[in-house]
């Protein structure tokens, strides 16, 4: 892995669809996308209803845009950019990917390296394996209460649940059908990935913090939303 | 006493409004039924108030109306719970049909697309000869 460096940027562009699951995130979008297509060429941004032009400066750095006619929630975009993907000859990976920028491209192509290495259909990223990451106390306990719920509930365990960064193969995705429309689409993933019963593993990664990532991040009211949707449906 | 005739032509409207049909069959049947209990109790009720505080003492409560103001908590929660999870469905079938128009569109659009590029190619072919037969005048 130490000599990741020499290997060819876009090793895994042929093969690799990033799904961008994009809302109102018209001042970042650009340089995620531009930054994105260094390495990948097939980048699908779902617009869910965004009100501040997003999907035309997404479009215009390059992404496929599919646009949600109405707002509908990250786990429905998610979703649809799953049925796209799906559909698209050749597409054998899909890696997901938040808008905001705050995932590393380096940690993406190193867990598409560690899924075609060892054959494995899902990498999970994770904040929580190494301690690169520093979310704060309060964010710490959102994150933690999801973590808790989601290895209750899925029966895998998890260091960190509620991380936009995921490698999933197609033959994986094309199993999945989320219902969770909002943020407890992130433990339903989870749930429904581990009853495929396909092989998968974690992946440490870092997210990065931004001040913009933090002032519209999940608040820890959230994590009651949390909750409540995964036990009343 | 006039406020008895409103209030029974009041529920007897009131459950000839809720007995139309309206979504699914199965649950129909189980609403009709339910509404004649509550209209015929109501009437009752409105007719004989001396009845409901006879039965509310039976149950150990001590007035009509304090039995009336429990069963109404109770019609509310189960109102509110039954909207939610209507709410839920209506949501999902939201979900669905937007996210097969944002797909429909988007095959539309890779279509095209493909339309364009083998265009664009049969084209370039077509420049490409032109162009050779120029060179050849030419010489």
């Amino acid at each position: 892995m130490d000599s990741h460096a020499q290997v060819d940027p876009r090793r895994h562009s042929g093969d690799t669809w990033i799904v961008i699951p994009l809302y109102n995130e018209g001042s970042v979008i650009a340089r995620v996308v531009a930054e994105l297509r260094e390495h990948f060429e097939h980048i699908v941004c779902v617009d869910d209803g965004s009100t501040d032009g997003s999907a035309d400066a997404a479009e215009a750095a390059g992404a496929r845009l599919i646009r949600h006619p109405v707002n509908l929630g990250q786990g429905a975009a998610l979703q649809t950019g799953f049925d796209y993907v799906v559909k698209q000859p050749g597409a054998r990976y899909l890696v997901t990917f938040d808008a905001d920028g705050q995932h590393r491209i380096e940690d993406a192509m190193l867990m598409l390296d560690l899924a075609k290495h060892d054959d494995v259909a899902i990498v999970f990223g994770s904040r929580f394996l190494d301690d690169r990451t520093n979310p704060g106390v309060l964010k710490k306990i959102v994150l933690q209460t999801a973590v808790w719920v989601t290895n209750k509930t899925t029966g895998l365990h998890l260091t960190d649940a509620h991380n936009g960064l995921r490698v999933i193969r197609t033959d994986a995705a094309a199993q999945i059908h989320l219902e969770q429309d909002r943020m407890a689409h992130a433990s339903e993933i989870v749930m429904k990935l581990g009853r495929t019963k396909l092989p998968w593993r974690e992946f440490p990664v870092e997210v990065l913090y931004t001040d913009y990532s933090k002032a519209k991040g999940q608040s820890l009211l959230n994590s009651v939303n949390i909750l409540v949707d995964l036990l009343v449906r | 006493m006039w406020i008895q005739i409103l209030l029974v032509v009041g529920v007897i409207l009131i459950g000839f409004f809720l007995a139309r049909p309206a979504g699914g069959d199965s649950h129909l049947a189980l609403r009709r039924l339910f509404m004649a209990a509550f209209v015929a109790v109501a009437i009752l009720s409105i007719l004989f108030p001396q009845w409901l505080s006879w039965f509310a003492n039976l149950i150990g409560v001590g007035r009509g109306a304090d039995l009336m103001l429990y069963a109404l908590i109770l019609a509310f929660l189960v109102f509110v719970a039954t909207t939610y999870r209507r709410n839920v469905q209506v949501n999902h079938r939201i979900t669905l049909l937007a996210r097969e128009i944002a797909l429909a569109r988007a095959d539309a659009e890779d279509a095209r697309a493909a339309i364009i590029a083998h265009e664009a190619e049969s084209s370039d072919a077509a420049d490409e000869r032109p162009a050779a037969d120029r060179i050849e005048r030419e010489d």
